[in-house]
Protein backbone atom coordinates (compact mmCIF):
# COMPACT_ATOMS: atom_id res chain seq x y z
CA UNK A 1 0.00 0.00 0.00
CA UNK A 2 2.62 2.70 1.00
CA UNK A 3 4.56 1.64 -1.88
CA UNK A 4 2.16 1.96 -4.43
CA UNK A 5 0.89 5.46 -3.02
CA UNK A 6 4.32 6.68 -3.00
CA UNK A 7 4.68 4.90 -6.78
CA UNK A 8 1.70 6.55 -7.59
CA UNK A 9 3.09 10.33 -6.03
CA UNK A 10 6.18 10.01 -8.17
CA UNK A 11 3.36 9.16 -11.38
CA UNK A 12 1.54 11.98 -10.69
CA UNK A 13 4.44 14.20 -9.88
CA UNK A 14 5.93 13.04 -12.85
CA UNK A 15 3.15 13.90 -15.54
CA UNK A 16 2.39 17.05 -13.52
CA UNK A 17 6.07 18.21 -14.68
CA UNK A 18 5.44 16.77 -18.04
CA UNK A 19 2.46 18.91 -18.51
CA UNK A 20 3.88 22.30 -17.10
CA UNK A 21 6.67 21.14 -19.87
CA UNK A 22 4.35 21.38 -22.59
CA UNK A 23 2.31 24.23 -21.61
CA UNK A 24 5.55 26.26 -21.98
CA UNK A 25 6.03 24.06 -25.08
CA UNK A 26 2.63 25.75 -26.76
CA UNK A 27 3.27 28.60 -25.49
CA UNK A 28 6.56 29.28 -26.88
CA UNK A 29 4.57 27.94 -30.36
CA UNK A 30 2.25 30.64 -29.95
CA UNK A 31 4.33 33.09 -29.47
CA UNK A 32 6.69 31.98 -32.27
CA UNK A 33 3.72 32.20 -34.40
CA UNK A 34 2.03 35.49 -33.62
CA UNK A 35 4.38 37.80 -32.51
CA UNK A 36 7.70 39.18 -34.55
CA UNK A 37 10.65 37.14 -35.31
CA UNK A 38 13.99 38.52 -33.48
CA UNK A 39 16.12 37.93 -36.24
CA UNK A 40 19.24 39.18 -34.30
CA UNK A 41 18.59 37.35 -30.99
CA UNK A 42 18.12 34.06 -33.05
CA UNK A 43 21.16 34.44 -34.84
CA UNK A 44 23.00 35.19 -31.91
CA UNK A 45 21.78 32.55 -29.68
CA UNK A 46 22.44 30.02 -32.73
CA UNK A 47 26.25 31.16 -32.75
CA UNK A 48 26.57 30.07 -29.00
CA UNK A 49 24.41 27.17 -28.94
CA UNK A 50 25.66 25.76 -32.75
CA UNK A 51 28.74 27.23 -33.62
CA UNK A 52 30.80 27.23 -30.54
CA UNK A 53 29.48 23.29 -30.06
CA UNK A 54 30.88 22.46 -33.00
CA UNK A 55 34.83 21.81 -31.85
CA UNK A 56 33.46 19.40 -29.36
CA UNK A 57 30.60 17.38 -31.39
CA UNK A 58 32.99 16.97 -33.88
CA UNK A 59 35.47 15.50 -31.59
CA UNK A 60 33.10 13.13 -30.03
CA UNK A 61 31.64 11.59 -33.06
CA UNK A 62 35.10 11.11 -34.71
CA UNK A 63 36.17 9.26 -31.77
CA UNK A 64 33.00 7.19 -31.47
CA UNK A 65 33.60 6.47 -35.42
CA UNK A 66 37.06 5.21 -34.60
CA UNK A 67 35.78 3.21 -31.99
CA UNK A 68 32.58 1.87 -33.74
CA UNK A 69 34.71 0.45 -36.88
CA UNK A 70 37.23 -0.91 -34.34
CA UNK A 71 34.90 -2.58 -32.26
CA UNK A 72 33.29 -4.19 -34.93
CA UNK A 73 36.34 -5.23 -36.92
CA UNK A 74 37.50 -7.62 -33.26
CA UNK A 75 33.83 -8.84 -34.15
CA UNK A 76 33.83 -9.37 -37.76
CA UNK A 77 37.48 -10.60 -38.25
CA UNK A 78 35.99 -13.36 -36.85
CA UNK A 79 33.61 -14.54 -39.69
CA UNK A 80 35.49 -12.39 -42.54
CA UNK A 81 32.90 -9.43 -42.97
CA UNK A 82 35.09 -6.70 -42.16
CA UNK A 83 33.84 -5.42 -45.04
CA UNK A 84 30.51 -4.39 -43.71
CA UNK A 85 32.24 -2.57 -41.03
CA UNK A 86 31.14 0.39 -43.61
CA UNK A 87 27.82 0.02 -43.49
CA UNK A 88 27.15 -0.93 -40.24
CA UNK A 89 29.37 2.19 -39.02
CA UNK A 90 27.11 4.26 -41.43
CA UNK A 91 23.77 3.19 -40.07
CA UNK A 92 24.89 3.52 -36.72
CA UNK A 93 25.77 7.12 -36.69
CA UNK A 94 23.31 8.40 -38.49
CA UNK A 95 20.08 6.18 -37.63
CA UNK A 96 21.46 6.47 -33.85
CA UNK A 97 24.81 7.45 -32.59
CA UNK A 98 25.07 10.97 -34.66
CA UNK A 99 21.48 12.84 -32.96
CA UNK A 100 22.34 11.02 -29.80
CA UNK A 101 25.69 11.74 -29.27
CA UNK A 102 25.33 15.14 -30.44
CA UNK A 103 22.43 15.44 -28.21
CA UNK A 104 23.63 14.72 -25.13
CA UNK A 105 26.74 16.98 -25.79
CA UNK A 106 24.29 19.70 -26.44
CA UNK A 107 22.34 19.29 -24.14
CA UNK A 108 25.25 19.17 -21.22
CA UNK A 109 27.05 22.53 -22.81
CA UNK A 110 23.79 24.37 -24.35
CA UNK A 111 21.15 22.91 -21.63
CA UNK A 112 22.87 24.15 -18.69
CA UNK A 113 24.17 27.41 -20.01
CA UNK A 114 20.27 28.22 -21.00
CA UNK A 115 18.97 27.53 -17.51
CA UNK A 116 22.02 28.73 -15.52
CA UNK A 117 21.51 32.28 -17.91
CA UNK A 118 17.82 32.03 -17.18
CA UNK A 119 17.90 31.23 -13.70
CA UNK A 120 20.15 33.96 -12.59
CA UNK A 121 17.75 36.34 -14.70
CA UNK A 122 15.24 34.59 -12.30
CA UNK A 123 16.72 35.11 -8.98
CA UNK A 124 18.12 38.25 -9.74
CA UNK A 125 14.81 39.29 -10.57
CA UNK A 126 15.46 40.69 -14.12
CA UNK A 127 13.02 38.10 -15.94
CA UNK A 128 9.64 40.42 -13.92
CA UNK A 129 11.97 43.63 -14.65
CA UNK A 130 11.01 42.40 -18.34
CA UNK A 131 7.47 41.49 -17.78
CA UNK A 132 7.38 45.36 -16.09
CA UNK A 133 8.65 46.91 -19.09
CA UNK A 134 6.26 45.06 -20.99
CA UNK A 135 8.37 42.67 -22.73
CA UNK A 136 7.21 39.09 -22.51
CA UNK A 137 9.74 36.56 -21.39
CA UNK A 138 8.56 33.81 -23.56
CA UNK A 139 8.79 35.86 -26.66
CA UNK A 140 12.09 37.33 -25.72
CA UNK A 141 14.05 34.72 -24.76
CA UNK A 142 12.66 31.34 -24.81
CA UNK A 143 11.11 31.53 -28.98
CA UNK A 144 15.08 33.00 -29.73
CA UNK A 145 16.78 29.93 -27.77
CA UNK A 146 13.97 27.57 -28.90
CA UNK A 147 14.45 28.34 -32.64
CA UNK A 148 18.59 28.47 -32.62
CA UNK A 149 18.40 25.11 -30.75
CA UNK A 150 15.98 23.74 -33.34
CA UNK A 151 18.11 24.56 -36.23
CA UNK A 152 21.41 23.39 -34.88
CA UNK A 153 20.73 20.69 -33.32
CA UNK A 154 19.95 18.63 -36.77
CA UNK A 155 22.86 20.81 -38.70
CA UNK A 156 25.76 19.60 -35.78
CA UNK A 157 24.24 16.45 -36.30
CA UNK A 158 24.81 16.49 -40.04
CA UNK A 159 28.01 17.14 -39.35
CA UNK A 160 28.71 14.52 -36.77
CA UNK A 161 27.44 11.88 -39.09
CA UNK A 162 30.05 12.98 -41.36
CA UNK A 163 32.88 13.00 -38.83
CA UNK A 164 32.06 9.54 -37.51
CA UNK A 165 31.84 7.87 -40.63
CA UNK A 166 35.49 9.76 -41.40
CA UNK A 167 36.28 8.11 -38.24
CA UNK A 168 35.99 4.72 -39.26
CA UNK A 169 36.44 5.13 -42.72
CA UNK A 170 40.07 5.91 -40.98
CA UNK A 171 40.44 2.41 -39.05
CA UNK A 172 38.37 0.57 -42.29
CA UNK A 173 41.39 2.50 -44.53
CA UNK A 174 44.30 2.57 -43.14
CA UNK A 175 44.01 -0.06 -40.52
CA UNK A 176 42.00 -3.27 -42.09
CA UNK A 177 43.21 -2.75 -45.49
CA UNK A 178 39.70 -2.39 -47.36
CA UNK A 179 40.05 -0.74 -50.31
CA UNK A 180 39.01 3.60 -50.40
CA UNK A 181 36.52 2.95 -53.10
CA UNK A 182 34.82 -0.43 -51.70
CA UNK A 183 34.84 1.52 -48.65
CA UNK A 184 33.08 4.62 -49.55
CA UNK A 185 30.68 2.68 -51.32
CA UNK A 186 29.72 0.15 -48.69
CA UNK A 187 28.58 3.26 -47.11
CA UNK A 188 26.92 5.37 -49.20
CA UNK A 189 25.14 1.75 -50.45
CA UNK A 190 23.03 0.74 -47.51
CA UNK A 191 22.40 4.17 -46.48
CA UNK A 192 18.22 5.22 -47.04
CA UNK A 193 16.70 8.32 -46.99
CA UNK A 194 14.71 7.36 -44.04
CA UNK A 195 17.51 6.31 -42.33
CA UNK A 196 19.03 9.82 -42.59
CA UNK A 197 15.39 11.20 -41.80
CA UNK A 198 14.65 9.64 -38.60
CA UNK A 199 17.91 10.41 -37.38
CA UNK A 200 17.20 14.28 -37.94
CA UNK A 201 13.72 13.43 -37.06
CA UNK A 202 14.83 12.65 -33.73
CA UNK A 203 17.46 15.47 -33.49
CA UNK A 204 14.42 18.30 -33.88
CA UNK A 205 12.78 16.31 -30.78
CA UNK A 206 16.15 16.34 -28.62
CA UNK A 207 16.19 20.02 -29.94
CA UNK A 208 12.55 20.40 -28.26
CA UNK A 209 13.83 18.63 -25.29
CA UNK A 210 16.72 20.34 -24.59
CA UNK A 211 15.83 23.97 -24.98
CA UNK A 212 11.71 23.90 -23.31
CA UNK A 213 13.43 21.76 -20.55
CA UNK A 214 16.72 24.23 -20.31
CA UNK A 215 14.55 27.64 -20.11
CA UNK A 216 11.73 25.82 -18.36
CA UNK A 217 14.16 24.71 -14.99
CA UNK A 218 15.70 28.19 -15.71
CA UNK A 219 12.33 29.80 -15.06
CA UNK A 220 11.71 27.84 -12.22
CA UNK A 221 14.73 28.56 -10.14
CA UNK A 222 14.26 30.07 -6.94
CA UNK A 223 17.22 30.86 -4.37
CA UNK A 224 20.15 32.39 -5.14
CA UNK A 225 23.54 31.27 -6.25
CA UNK A 226 22.66 27.80 -4.71
CA UNK A 227 19.09 27.53 -6.96
CA UNK A 228 20.39 28.55 -10.21
CA UNK A 229 23.31 25.45 -9.22
CA UNK A 230 20.23 23.15 -8.56
CA UNK A 231 18.52 24.18 -11.29
CA UNK A 232 21.00 23.93 -14.00
CA UNK A 233 21.95 20.07 -12.79
CA UNK A 234 18.43 19.41 -13.10
CA UNK A 235 17.90 20.73 -16.50
CA UNK A 236 20.90 18.30 -17.29
CA UNK A 237 19.63 15.51 -15.73
CA UNK A 238 16.36 15.68 -17.07
CA UNK A 239 17.09 16.37 -20.66
CA UNK A 240 19.36 13.29 -20.56
CA UNK A 241 16.93 10.88 -19.37
CA UNK A 242 14.30 12.40 -21.77
CA UNK A 243 16.35 12.10 -24.62
CA UNK A 244 17.22 8.64 -23.94
CA UNK A 245 13.19 7.74 -23.31
CA UNK A 246 12.53 9.48 -26.43
CA UNK A 247 15.23 8.14 -28.25
CA UNK A 248 14.08 4.30 -27.37
CA UNK A 249 10.55 5.44 -28.43
CA UNK A 250 11.13 6.91 -31.37
CA UNK A 251 13.62 3.89 -32.84
CA UNK A 252 10.94 1.94 -31.84
CA UNK A 253 8.49 4.01 -33.79
CA UNK A 254 10.41 3.88 -36.93
CA UNK A 255 11.69 0.13 -36.63
CA UNK A 256 8.10 -1.00 -36.88
CA UNK A 257 6.54 1.36 -38.69
CA UNK A 258 8.79 2.03 -41.98
CA UNK B 1 -6.36 55.75 -9.20
CA UNK B 2 -5.13 52.32 -7.84
CA UNK B 3 -8.00 49.95 -5.18
CA UNK B 4 -5.86 47.29 -3.72
CA UNK B 5 -8.68 45.66 -1.85
CA UNK B 6 -8.52 42.36 0.38
CA UNK B 7 -5.47 40.73 -1.07
CA UNK B 8 -3.93 37.54 0.58
CA UNK B 9 -0.39 35.64 -0.56
CA UNK B 10 1.01 33.61 0.70
CA UNK B 11 4.07 31.39 -0.15
CA UNK B 12 3.71 27.92 0.56
CA UNK B 13 2.32 28.16 4.47
CA UNK B 14 3.75 31.63 5.24
CA UNK B 15 1.37 34.23 5.07
CA UNK B 16 2.45 37.79 4.24
CA UNK B 17 -0.49 39.70 3.17
CA UNK B 18 -3.28 38.88 4.75
CA UNK B 19 -6.88 40.82 3.62
CA UNK B 20 -4.86 44.15 2.80
CA UNK B 21 -6.60 47.08 1.58
CA UNK B 22 -4.88 50.18 0.41
CA UNK B 23 -6.38 53.13 -2.20
CA UNK B 24 -4.19 55.52 -3.75
CA UNK B 25 -5.49 57.91 -5.45
CA UNK B 26 -4.15 59.37 -9.01
CA UNK B 27 -1.48 61.71 -8.86
CA UNK B 28 -0.19 60.78 -5.24
CA UNK B 29 2.93 59.98 -3.70
CA UNK B 30 2.09 57.06 -1.35
CA UNK B 31 4.66 55.77 0.86
CA UNK B 32 4.84 52.41 2.20
CA UNK B 33 6.78 51.91 5.27
CA UNK B 34 7.58 48.76 6.95
CA UNK B 35 9.77 46.30 8.93
CA UNK B 36 12.14 44.49 6.38
CA UNK B 37 10.48 40.72 5.17
CA UNK B 38 6.73 42.40 6.13
CA UNK B 39 5.56 42.15 2.78
CA UNK B 40 6.42 45.37 0.82
CA UNK B 41 8.54 44.11 -2.11
CA UNK B 42 5.20 41.45 -2.80
CA UNK B 43 2.74 44.42 -2.35
CA UNK B 44 4.61 46.14 -5.29
CA UNK B 45 4.55 43.06 -7.15
CA UNK B 46 1.25 42.50 -6.82
CA UNK B 47 0.34 46.21 -8.24
CA UNK B 48 2.25 45.27 -11.36
CA UNK B 49 1.01 42.17 -11.99
CA UNK B 50 4.31 40.16 -11.58
CA UNK B 51 2.69 38.45 -8.52
CA UNK B 52 -1.31 37.24 -8.57
CA UNK B 53 -3.07 37.58 -5.10
CA UNK B 54 -4.68 34.15 -3.80
CA UNK B 55 -7.30 36.05 -3.48
CA UNK B 56 -8.68 39.80 -3.38
CA UNK B 57 -8.38 42.52 -6.43
CA UNK B 58 -6.04 44.75 -7.47
CA UNK B 59 -8.02 47.86 -9.72
CA UNK B 60 -6.45 50.14 -11.67
CA UNK B 61 -8.27 52.81 -13.16
CA UNK B 62 -11.37 50.41 -13.04
CA UNK B 63 -9.32 47.76 -14.63
CA UNK B 64 -9.00 44.44 -11.95
CA UNK B 65 -5.45 43.48 -13.21
CA UNK B 66 -5.88 39.83 -11.44
CA UNK B 67 -8.23 38.93 -14.09
CA UNK B 68 -6.94 40.40 -16.92
CA UNK B 69 -5.32 38.33 -20.13
CA UNK B 70 -1.65 38.36 -20.66
CA UNK B 71 -1.89 40.66 -23.93
CA UNK B 72 -4.03 43.19 -21.89
CA UNK B 73 -1.90 42.81 -18.70
CA UNK B 74 1.31 44.14 -21.15
CA UNK B 75 -0.97 46.64 -22.33
CA UNK B 76 -1.46 48.00 -19.12
CA UNK B 77 2.51 47.87 -17.94
CA UNK B 78 3.10 50.07 -20.83
CA UNK B 79 2.12 53.15 -18.39
CA UNK B 80 3.80 51.47 -15.37
CA UNK B 81 7.58 52.09 -14.84
CA UNK B 82 8.71 50.13 -11.72
CA UNK B 83 12.72 50.39 -10.07
CA UNK B 84 13.40 47.26 -8.68
CA UNK B 85 15.00 46.85 -4.96
CA UNK B 86 18.28 45.10 -6.50
CA UNK B 87 17.87 47.31 -9.72
CA UNK B 88 17.35 43.92 -11.76
CA UNK B 89 19.41 45.48 -14.91
CA UNK B 90 19.73 43.32 -17.64
CA UNK B 91 23.32 42.36 -17.56
CA UNK B 92 23.82 40.92 -20.54
CA UNK B 93 22.81 44.57 -22.47
CA UNK B 94 24.77 48.01 -21.83
CA UNK B 95 23.36 50.58 -19.10
CA UNK B 96 22.01 52.41 -22.64
CA UNK B 97 20.45 49.66 -24.01
CA UNK B 98 18.77 49.06 -20.61
CA UNK B 99 17.48 52.25 -20.34
CA UNK B 100 15.84 52.12 -23.74
CA UNK B 101 14.69 49.15 -23.30
CA UNK B 102 11.17 49.92 -23.60
CA UNK B 103 11.07 52.57 -26.50
CA UNK B 104 13.28 50.04 -28.68
CA UNK B 105 10.72 47.25 -27.63
CA UNK B 106 7.95 49.96 -29.26
CA UNK B 107 10.61 50.65 -32.36
CA UNK B 108 11.20 54.02 -31.51
CA UNK B 109 13.44 54.69 -33.75
CA UNK B 110 17.23 54.87 -33.19
CA UNK B 111 18.19 59.08 -32.80
CA UNK B 112 14.64 59.41 -30.47
CA UNK B 113 15.86 56.15 -27.92
CA UNK B 114 19.45 57.90 -27.89
CA UNK B 115 18.90 61.35 -26.72
CA UNK B 116 15.71 60.29 -24.45
CA UNK B 117 18.36 57.99 -22.85
CA UNK B 118 20.54 60.57 -22.26
CA UNK B 119 18.49 62.93 -20.94
CA UNK B 120 16.85 60.31 -18.51
CA UNK B 121 20.63 59.02 -17.76
CA UNK B 122 21.49 63.10 -16.85
CA UNK B 123 17.89 63.31 -14.82
CA UNK B 124 19.58 60.21 -12.21
CA UNK B 125 23.25 62.18 -12.39
CA UNK B 126 24.61 58.97 -15.07
CA UNK B 127 26.21 61.15 -17.52
CA UNK B 128 28.16 59.16 -19.95
CA UNK B 129 28.00 56.06 -19.22
CA UNK B 130 25.47 54.16 -21.84
CA UNK B 131 28.93 51.68 -23.43
CA UNK B 132 29.16 50.11 -20.09
CA UNK B 133 27.47 46.76 -18.40
CA UNK B 134 25.51 46.63 -15.21
CA UNK B 135 28.67 44.59 -13.18
CA UNK B 136 30.70 47.59 -13.80
CA UNK B 137 28.83 49.98 -11.98
CA UNK B 138 28.37 50.32 -7.93
CA UNK B 139 25.69 49.48 -6.53
CA UNK B 140 24.21 53.06 -5.74
CA UNK B 141 24.79 53.35 -10.04
CA UNK B 142 22.98 50.17 -10.85
CA UNK B 143 20.15 51.57 -8.25
CA UNK B 144 20.35 55.21 -10.04
CA UNK B 145 20.21 53.77 -13.85
CA UNK B 146 16.96 51.11 -12.86
CA UNK B 147 15.65 54.37 -11.68
CA UNK B 148 16.33 56.21 -15.19
CA UNK B 149 15.18 52.85 -16.76
CA UNK B 150 12.07 53.03 -14.96
CA UNK B 151 10.90 56.58 -16.03
CA UNK B 152 12.23 56.55 -19.50
CA UNK B 153 8.68 55.76 -21.19
CA UNK B 154 7.38 58.67 -19.20
CA UNK B 155 5.12 55.98 -17.23
CA UNK B 156 1.86 57.56 -15.24
CA UNK B 157 2.33 55.34 -12.18
CA UNK B 158 5.97 54.90 -10.83
CA UNK B 159 6.66 52.10 -8.24
CA UNK B 160 9.81 52.41 -6.27
CA UNK B 161 11.22 49.93 -4.35
CA UNK B 162 14.29 51.88 -1.87
CA UNK B 163 14.86 53.96 -4.10
CA UNK B 164 17.52 55.52 -1.51
CA UNK B 165 18.97 52.70 -0.03
CA UNK B 166 22.65 52.22 -1.31
CA UNK B 167 22.41 55.38 -2.52
CA UNK B 168 24.75 58.24 -0.93
CA UNK B 169 23.40 61.10 0.88
CA UNK B 170 23.72 63.60 -1.41
CA UNK B 171 22.52 61.66 -4.21
CA UNK B 172 20.09 60.26 -2.24
CA UNK B 173 18.28 63.45 -1.73
CA UNK B 174 18.82 64.07 -5.60
CA UNK B 175 16.67 61.15 -6.08
CA UNK B 176 14.45 62.53 -3.56
CA UNK B 177 14.17 65.76 -5.25
CA UNK B 178 14.09 63.89 -8.81
CA UNK B 179 10.75 61.72 -7.31
CA UNK B 180 9.03 65.05 -6.23
CA UNK B 181 10.11 66.93 -9.77
CA UNK B 182 8.16 63.78 -11.34
CA UNK B 183 5.25 64.12 -9.29
CA UNK B 184 4.78 67.59 -9.50
CA UNK B 185 6.09 68.34 -13.39
CA UNK B 186 4.31 65.61 -14.71
CA UNK B 187 1.30 64.71 -12.02
CA UNK B 188 2.97 61.29 -12.14
CA UNK B 189 1.40 58.42 -9.49
CA UNK B 190 3.88 57.18 -7.29
CA UNK B 191 4.32 54.60 -4.99
CA UNK B 192 7.37 54.08 -2.81
CA UNK B 193 8.30 52.14 -0.59
CA UNK B 194 11.43 52.77 2.10
CA UNK B 195 13.38 52.64 5.17
CA UNK B 196 14.16 55.82 5.16
CA UNK B 197 12.48 57.91 7.11
CA UNK B 198 13.80 61.57 6.03
CA UNK B 199 12.65 60.45 2.63
CA UNK B 200 9.21 59.31 3.19
CA UNK B 201 8.81 62.37 4.85
CA UNK B 202 9.96 64.57 1.98
CA UNK B 203 8.46 62.77 -0.72
CA UNK B 204 5.23 61.83 0.30
CA UNK B 205 1.76 62.87 0.07
CA UNK B 206 0.45 60.29 2.39
CA UNK B 207 2.58 57.27 4.30
CA UNK B 208 0.71 54.03 4.88
CA UNK B 209 2.58 51.38 7.26
CA UNK B 210 2.47 47.66 6.17
CA UNK B 211 2.67 45.21 9.69
CA UNK B 212 2.30 41.63 9.75
CA UNK B 213 0.07 41.38 6.21
CA UNK B 214 -2.40 44.67 6.91
CA UNK B 215 -1.76 47.95 6.36
CA UNK B 216 -2.07 49.67 10.10
CA UNK B 217 -1.90 53.17 9.50
CA UNK B 218 -2.17 55.66 6.56
CA UNK B 219 -2.29 59.47 6.47
CA UNK B 220 -0.45 62.72 5.61
CA UNK B 221 3.48 62.53 7.12
CA UNK B 222 2.22 64.94 9.83
CA UNK B 223 -0.28 62.56 10.85
CA UNK B 224 2.10 59.79 10.70
CA UNK B 225 4.66 61.71 12.91
CA UNK B 226 1.85 62.71 15.47
CA UNK B 227 0.51 59.12 15.60
CA UNK B 228 -1.21 57.56 18.37
CA UNK B 229 -0.46 54.02 17.17
CA UNK B 230 2.58 52.64 19.64
CA UNK B 231 3.41 50.29 16.68
CA UNK B 232 3.87 52.73 13.97
CA UNK B 233 5.04 55.34 16.85
CA UNK B 234 8.05 52.55 17.39
CA UNK B 235 8.78 52.21 13.88
CA UNK B 236 9.43 55.58 13.04
CA UNK B 237 11.50 56.74 15.86
CA UNK B 238 13.29 53.59 15.24
CA UNK B 239 12.93 52.35 18.64
CA UNK B 240 14.62 49.07 19.91
CA UNK B 241 11.75 48.74 22.38
CA UNK B 242 8.40 48.53 21.73
CA UNK B 243 5.44 46.56 20.85
CA UNK B 244 6.62 45.32 17.64
CA UNK B 245 10.04 43.47 19.36
CA UNK B 246 8.31 42.94 22.55
CA UNK B 247 5.94 40.32 20.10
CA UNK B 248 8.59 39.28 19.06
N1 LIG C 1 9.10 34.33 -4.41
C1 LIG C 1 8.99 34.09 -3.09
N2 LIG C 1 8.90 32.84 -2.62
C2 LIG C 1 8.77 32.59 -1.31
N3 LIG C 1 8.72 33.54 -0.37
C3 LIG C 1 8.81 34.83 -0.77
C4 LIG C 1 8.95 35.17 -2.14
N4 LIG C 1 9.01 36.52 -2.23
C5 LIG C 1 8.92 36.97 -0.97
N5 LIG C 1 8.79 35.98 -0.08
C6 LIG C 1 8.63 36.13 1.36
O1 LIG C 1 7.73 37.16 1.59
C7 LIG C 1 8.13 37.96 2.66
C8 LIG C 1 8.13 39.41 2.27
O2 LIG C 1 9.14 39.63 1.34
P1 LIG C 1 9.42 41.07 0.73
O3 LIG C 1 10.54 40.92 -0.23
O4 LIG C 1 8.16 41.65 0.23
O5 LIG C 1 9.90 41.88 2.00
P2 LIG C 1 10.17 43.45 2.09
O6 LIG C 1 9.13 44.02 2.95
O7 LIG C 1 10.31 44.02 0.72
O8 LIG C 1 11.56 43.46 2.86
P3 LIG C 1 12.83 44.40 2.60
O9 LIG C 1 12.52 45.68 3.23
O10 LIG C 1 13.93 43.68 3.30
O11 LIG C 1 13.03 44.49 1.13
C9 LIG C 1 9.48 37.46 3.10
O12 LIG C 1 9.31 36.76 4.32
C10 LIG C 1 9.92 36.52 2.05
O13 LIG C 1 10.54 35.40 2.64
MG1 LIG D 1 11.79 44.63 -0.40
Amino acid sequence: MDITSRFGKRLLAFFNYMGAVSVLFYQTLFWMFTSRIRKNHILDQMNKIGVSSLPIVLLTSMFTGIVLALQSAYQMQKISATLYIASLVALSMTRELGPVLTALVVAGRVGASITAELGTMKVTEQIDALETLAANPIQYLVVPRFLATVIMLPLLTVYADFIGMFGGYLVGVYKLGISHSIYIRMTYEPLMFKDIFSGLFKSVIFAIIISIIGCYEGFRTEGGAEGVGRSTTLSVVISFILIIASDCLFTAIFYFAF
Amino acid sequence: MIEIINICKSFEDHLVLDSLNLTIQAGETMVIIGRSGCGKSVLLKHIIGILKPDSGQVIIDGNDITRMSEKELNNLRLKFGMLFQGAALFDSLTIGENVGFSLKERRYDEAAINSRVKECLAMVGLKGIDDLKPSELSGGMRKRAGLARAICTNPQIVLYDEPTTGVDPIMADAVNELIIELHKRLNITSIVVTHDMVSAYKVATRVAMLYKGKIIEVGTPEEIKNTKNPIVHQFIKGLAAGPITEEG
